[in-house]
């Protein structure tokens, strides 16, 4: 196989190795169930506490305020059925339009089943319309849920001055904060969020767990109905290895953070700079002052994502596209359609998002080899008028 | 990531003729930015009408480019009216297959194959007609309905797939559907009338009925059927390839073309199959 370089880390990442070795024990030796009598479960139990305090470390929240669930998006489920079961009178609900699909499908759920679902607009550079978020909340609303950062464009939403505003209106506030947890730093002592959602397998830890943070006092009641784990807010036996495993990741990402936002925003920029520089007609999309640190995403006008990615692919270059043609409709990413970005860009945009494990050496090779692959489609373009 | 044949990926990575011909005998364009992709596609004619050269320029994902790649080698040394029958399936075929969201590419190929080739015969552009069904990607009814009947469709899923109706909004998903319905014979009052046929009338309508709706479909499964006789209302027919030895034959007969003649011809009709 030929050696992979991997910009796609939005999608997912690799497995820290030390996260990988936190892990083994429970594949092993260590298999008791937390929930048991016997010391041997017992043992567990802590280790399960461990794991609390280091993801409730990363966001400055205390551990009995961290509820392990299986994905970023049972999290997200969980934070909007918690607070509408919560506020059954209530019957409006906000969110933006450039949500990850596990809270937009599910408002577009709710929006046939009575309802009244508000989406906030964002701008040419993707940001929020914050007028638009005062002006329609009212006393009817039950929840607000806003992404910290954008998936697609890494643009970073205002959280501090959403989280104020919201809970003025006296409606519940929720984060789908997947794609910020480990890349910036949050501190949810300084910022007033209910609810918080966080994926391990974006943060160097392994997938099929996630995290949802709620504030203490907050109006709760489980979306998994079962036993008394999680203090009776998850039903199920708790998927011990992958918890201990998001511990661990939490733990690394608080020791890189001063990396992240230096040397791989370095990179990042590095990238971004010589692919304007290099090739004509690229667009850079959403607002390059408030983006995370390991994110990029660029437009090249007249060709089309699919082919500069399968293109890439066959260097072993992995990124993805906003307008990957999921389905025979072509119809580029909600992201980049809610921004308002021209169809000539919107169908060539491609995302590239580094991590830590991202090195010079890639990004040179991607800097290298991307220019001649644009050119080559372009000259195929029935609208590059080179 | 999709699941491309070797032979799209090799069309995809080693485009042929990819450019344009400055002195071509005909051009078709299809497609536009705003849908996502486009074909140019260029026809140079030669000795005795023969297409000599042909060339392409397409934006879009890797099955467009492959698709126009293998269009353009499918066509040279083709005469007009042998290019003029080649169909979507074809192109598909070629490729060794496309996978099923990708059909459009291949759709895209033929029309501007057919708009190329009018272009050469100096006829001018057909003007688009039909009504507008899906407004988002500008698909009219007959567009559709060619489709749905080219391709057998079944579902608004497939025809998003193929032509990309549907895709958008979603407003014109009935439309569709109803289209669709007509085609599979739901809603198809046209031949109930038809009762008293003469043996004549009978006969060629079963032969009709069996060109333009059963043999497709059953050489879509590598399979044909041959009519035999006529005897009053008992049809004898002889099935090949691998519907002959396929254990579900009796299936596909009593279910399917039985129900599709009796629904098209005349509702007394049995079907009996002659063994070889």
């Amino acid at each position: 196989m030929k050696k992979v370089i991997y910009v796609d880390n939005n999608a997912t990442t690799k497995v820290a190795p030390e996260v990988f070795e936190a892990m083994l024990p429970y594949f092993k030796e260590d298999y008791g169930n937390p929930s048991s009598m016997h010391t041997f479960g017992g043992k567990v139990d802590r280790n399960i506490k461990e794991a609390r305090t280091s993801v409730a470390s990363l966001l400055g929240a205390a551990p009995e305020e961290i509820v392990f669930t299986c994905s970023g998006t049972e999290s997200d489920n969980t934070a909007i059925w918690a607070a509408i079961q919560s506020n059954p009178d209530k019957k409006h609900i906000i969110t933006s339009r450039v949500e990850h699909p596990a809270v937009k499908n599910l408002f577009e759920y709710l929006s046939k089943n009575g309802y009244r679902v508000t989406f906030i607009p964002v701008d040419s550079k993707g940001r929020l319309d914050m007028d638009y978020l005062y002006r329609n909340l009212t006393d009817n609303t039950a929840i607000v849920t806003i992404m910290w950062a954008n998936n697609e464009s890494g643009v970073i939403f205002p959280i501090e001055k959403i989280s104020r505003i919201v809970k003025e209106g006296g409606a519940v506030f929720h984060t789908d904060a997947v794609q910020a947890v480990g890349k910036i730093p949050i501190d949810l002592n300084k910022i007033d969020v209910d609810m918080l959602s966080l994926s391990g397998h974006k943060l160097h830890g392994p997938k099929g767990v996630g995290a949802l943070y709620v504030r203490k006092g907050t109006k709760f009641s489980p979306f998994l109905i079962g036993g008394h784990q999680e203090s009776g807010r998850r039903g199920g036996t708790e998927n011990v290895a992958s918890v201990v495993g998001l511990g661990k990741a939490s733990e690394l990402a608080a020791a890189y953070m001063d990396e992240e936002n230096t040397r791989v925003k370095q990179l990042r920029n590095k990238l971004e700079s010589e692919i304007l520089k290099q090739i004509p007609n690229t667009i850079i999309n959403g607002d390059i002052e408030n983006r995370l640190p390991n994110t990029t995403n660029v437009s090249f006008e007249y060709v089309e994502g699919e082919s500069i990615l399968l293109m890439m692919d066959e260097l072993g270059i992995c990124a993805s596209s906003g307008s990957a043609c999921t389905s025979g409709s072509l119809e580029p990413s909600h992201v980049l359609r809610a921004m308002g970005v021209p169809f000539t860009a919107a169908h060539g945009s491609i995302r590239f998002s580094l991590s830590i494990y991202s090195t010079e050496e890639e990004i040179d090779v991607i800097i290298e080899k991307l220019p001649p692959i644009i050119k080559r489609l372009r000259e195929m373009s029935p609208f590059w008028q080179g | 990531m999709w699941e491309y044949t070797d032979k799209v990926k090799d069309h995809f990575l080693n485009p042929r003729n990819a450019g344009m011909i400055e002195d071509a005998d005909g051009v078709g364009e299809v497609g536009s930015l705003a849908c996502g992709d486009a074909l140019t596609l260029y026809i140079k004619l030669g000795e005795n009408k023969k297409i000599k050269d042909a060339k392409f320029q397409t934006f879009g994902c890797a099955s467009a480019i492959a698709s126009s790649s293998a269009l353009t080698e499918m066509i040279k040394g083709l005469t007009l009216e042998e290019a003029e029958k080649i169909s979507n399936e074809n192109i598909a075929e070629f490729l060794g297959g496309l996978p099923k969201e990708k059909m459009h590419c291949s759709v895209m190929g033929r029309d501007a194959l057919e708009k190329a080739i009018a272009n050469s015969r100096g006829e001018a552009e057909k003007k688009v007609e039909g009504e507008i069904v899906c407004e988002c990607f500008g698909v009219t009814d007959l567009e559709i309905d060619r489709a749905v009947r080219e391709n057998s469709l079944s579902t608004i899923e497939d025809v998003t797939n193929y032509v990309k109706a549907g895709g958008g909004c979603g407003n014109c998903h009935e439309k569709i559907q109803e289209i669709i319905d007509s085609n599979l014979g739901m809603k198809h009052p046209v031949k109930k009338e038809a009762a008293h046929l003469t043996n004549i009338q009978k006969i060629k309508l079963v032969e009709e009925t069996l060109e333009r709706e059963i043999k497709p479909i059953l050489k879509k499964d590598g399979g044909d059927i041959e009519l035999i006789d006529v005897e009053g209302n008992t049809i004898f027919v002889k099935l090949h390839g691998t519907c002959a030895s396929c254990s579900k034959s009796q299936v596909t007969l009593k279910h399917y073309v039985e129900s599709k003649l009796q629904e098209l011809v005349t509702p007394e009709l049995v079907v009996e199959e002659v063994q070889s």
